[in-house]
């Protein structure tokens, strides 16, 4: 896993609630057996007019202005403000595959969804719950100055605003340290296989049942 | 000091080790896996040269991606016309292979949903763990499992470890007291379940589902009702161990064998919440008051009773639910404060794992029994949660009462509950549906899903618009009977 930087992240606001997993990735490309290449599809039906297929060239598809992230003044953003409940829905992790291929290294919103919390931490990608009117005031400030970046400080766990506001958050201390020194987390799990052997061994005899083959 | 609830008990029966850092190391009994979401974990484990721990925690099946057409299916993975889907099937099929996992391939009688699969095969056992790549294996905590979905990171890490890394979630207990009205299924009180606390209700807490009206429900009910747990914002619902649980289990291929099976009842009977447990959050409702639910909206919690409307969003105050609203009537076509009942459907899907078991398709074919599928209706269509679903529905006569009615009866499969396959919906078109989500594009782009019970799913066929299955002859007679 990629470590994780502090940031001096330019901005963007996804102004909704409830943004679920397939609004990330639609069904479509979960197709695919590789991790990589979901950048360009990351929330392709808000970003697109049209339908996207696998493997398409989506340099050529028509673009919906509207959307939030085709603004020229987001361009090359790395921070994403969202809304209450963000990554709600199906446990793909192709969600946070798109988020961290398009560029995203720090999601900040007032809620996330379980799975999604998991599965976005073990991609590098660094959610900070804070609170709904931070959050609120955030994307007033995004949407008032352009170029609107934040410093996020993981070691120190503490988010800059370029008025000079510091908003702290928590984050549980595995996480923060898997984050920032870029561990896979089967090797430290395999670090307590004596442990998982002699658990088995216990588990096995006190309930054999759960260890049967089809009969 | 106060009791254990169930979840509790199962969290420390799993524990393989608590860390200072506030995680833990839980042991998994069953891992299910199929075509979407594993191909990336056998590849990284054979990227840093591991091996599956426990090979026979392991079953696999293909769903996803499965064509659901008698002639397709005919043919094999060869039927797959899609070749991309083509190889993410092969690809599973490889993968077990390689690795010596067993799986039930595309034509296996005992191919199905992977969430329909593992109960059905007794592979989903009280007092277990059961984890798999979809957030649905929320389905099997209805056997008081400890079982929820996980994403590909952590397939991979079941895979090579045999444990997950997990936090201990909050408790939460929704009592469900009193009797459900004729007609009125477990998809209603889940649905409402969710209409009352929230698709974000939930998170952080397993929900454990208790009340009278769940007591009364079968397997096959409690199982819609915890697979969606996660629509609630929960990764796990549960459903203590009684005598349903018990004889569900009974001659499954996985289940214990005759000698272990005393001591296996014994053990499960203690599958239960102490009565002097205590819950972090409680939630009640009453059984009779529950309606026939429809959703109206692009989000499960956008649900209302049959006899209601669709809300009006000026009426809201909060601005976020109120932009909220407005993007999803204007995404579902729907004007502010039309009857549910006014609501005209293009297609009707009865499936998914949410509503595609036996007694599913028997409440759908009761509806169905001699009436016809109105013109107005593109396609109904009937899916099987798996073989052995399909072979006990054809055993009984189902499939018979389907096509005459005019639905398709097709292989099994997710099929148009995500349409991934070919089965889907095409822009503008509405659809009722008994699967789970009705999130945007979930059944094809720009599909417009209302969520319902197999037998309201199986009247909006026939009527070509939604009604209260309350009032269908069959339900009325009964009534006064
Ligand atoms: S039926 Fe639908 S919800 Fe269930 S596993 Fe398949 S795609 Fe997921």
């Amino acid at each position: 896993m990629q470590k994780f930087e502090r940031q001096q992240g330019l901005v963007a606001p996804l102004d909704r609630a409830n943004v679920d997993t397939d609004l990330i990735i639609p069904k479509q490309f979960l197709k695919s057996i590789q991790r990589s290449g979901f950048g360009v599809n990351l929330f392709d039906e808000l970003r697109y007019l049209d339908e996207g297929q696998p493997g398409q060239d989506c340099s050529q598809r028509p673009l919906n202005p509207d959307f939030v992230l085709n603004q020229a003044r987001y361009q090359g953003a790395s921070v994403l403000l969202a809304r209450r409940n963000f990554g709600c829905g199906s446990s793909r992790e192709h969600a946070p595959w798109a988020l961290a291929d398009f560029g995203f290294r720090v999601v900040i919103a007032p809620s996330f969804a379980d799975i999604f919390y998991n599965n976005a931490f073990k991609n590098g990608i660094l959610l900070i719950t804070l609170p709904e009117e931070a959050v609120g005031r955030l994307f007033r400030e995004v949407e008032a100055s352009e170029g609107y970046r934040l410093d996020v400080d993981l070691e120190q766990q503490r988010i800059t605003t370029p008025g000079g506001e510091i908003l702290e958050f928590a984050v549980d201390a595995f996480r923060k340290h898997c984050l920032l020194e870029g561990l896979d987390d089967i090797g430290i799990t395999l670090q307590d296989e004596d442990a998982i052997r002699a658990f088995e061994e216990k588990h096995r005899a006190a309930r054999p049942w759960l260890f049967r083959q089809a009969g | 000091m106060a009791g254990q609830t169930l979840y509790d008990k199962l969290w420390s029966q799993h524990l393989v080790k608590e860390r200072d850092d506030g995680t833990a190391l839980i042991y998994i009994d069953r891992h299910l896996l199929h075509e979407v979401t594993s191909p990336q974990a056998f590849e990284g484990l054979r990227l840093a040269g591991r091996k599956p721990w426990r090979l026979d925690a392991n079953l696999a099946t293909p769903d996803h991606n499965v064509p659901t057409t008698v002639v397709e299916r005919a043919r094999g993975n060869a039927g797959i016309q899609d070749p991309v889907s083509l190889i993410q099937v092969q690809t599973l099929d490889d993968n077990c292979e390689a690795f010596g996992i067993e799986e039930f391939k595309i034509n296996d009688a005992r191919q199905g949903i992977v969430h329909v699969v593992g109960p059905e095969q007794g592979a989903t056992l009280p007092g277990m763990t059961v984890v798999c790549g979809d957030s649905h294996t929320a389905t099997h905590g209805a056997f008081a499992a400890l079982a929820h979905g996980i994403g590909t990171s952590e397939v991979e890490h079941v895979l090579a470890t045999q444990c997950l890394l997990a936090q201990k979630m909050k408790n939460m207990l929704v009592r469900v007291e009193g009797e459900l009205g004729l007609g009125v299924t477990a998809k209603d009180i889940v649905l409402a379940v969710i209409g009352e606390i929230g698709t974000a209700g939930g998170t952080g807490y397993a929900i454990e589902f208790a009340g009278s009206a769940i007591r009364g429900l079968s397997m096959e009910g409690r199982m819609t009702v915890c697979n969606m747990a996660i629509e609630a914002g929960a990764r796990v619902g549960l459903i203590a161990v009684d005598d349903t649980t018990i004889d569900y289990l009974k001659d499954r291929p996985y289940a214990p064998s005759a000698a272990q099976r005393e001591a296996a009842v014994a053990d499960w009977r203690g599958l239960v919440s102490d009565e002097d447990a205590a819950f972090d959050k409680v939630v009640e409702l009453d059984a009779a008051a529950i309606e026939p639910q429809v959703t109206w909206g692009t989000s499960p919690e956008m649900v209302t009773g049959v006899s209601g409307e669709v809300p009006d969003p000026e009426a809201e105050a909060d601005a976020t639910v109120k932009s909220g609203y407005q993007r999803a009537l204007e995404y579902m076509g729907l004007a502010p404060r039309q009857k549910i009942t006014d609501i005209k459907l293009d297609k009707v899907f009865i499936g998914s794992c949410t509503n595609s078991r036996i007694e599913d398709l028997r409440e759908a074919a009761k509806v169905a029994k001699g009436k016809k599928v109105a013109d107005s209706v593109q396609l109904a269509m009937v899916v099987p949660g798996s073989g052995l679903v399909k072979r006990q529905a054809e055993a009984e006569g189902l499939d018979k009462i389907f096509v005459e009615a005019g639905f398709e009866w097709r292989e099994p499969g997710c099929s148009m509950c995500l349409a991934m396959n070919a089965d889907k919906l095409g822009a503008g078109e509405h659809c009722a549906s008994t699967s789970n989500r009705n999130f945007e594009g979930r059944q094809g782009y720009g599909g417009r899903t209302h969520l319902v019970s197999p037998a309201m799913a199986a009247a909006a066929a026939i009527a070509g618009h939604f009604v209260d299955v309350r009032t269908l002859e069959s339900n009325r007679a009964a009534q006064e009977a």
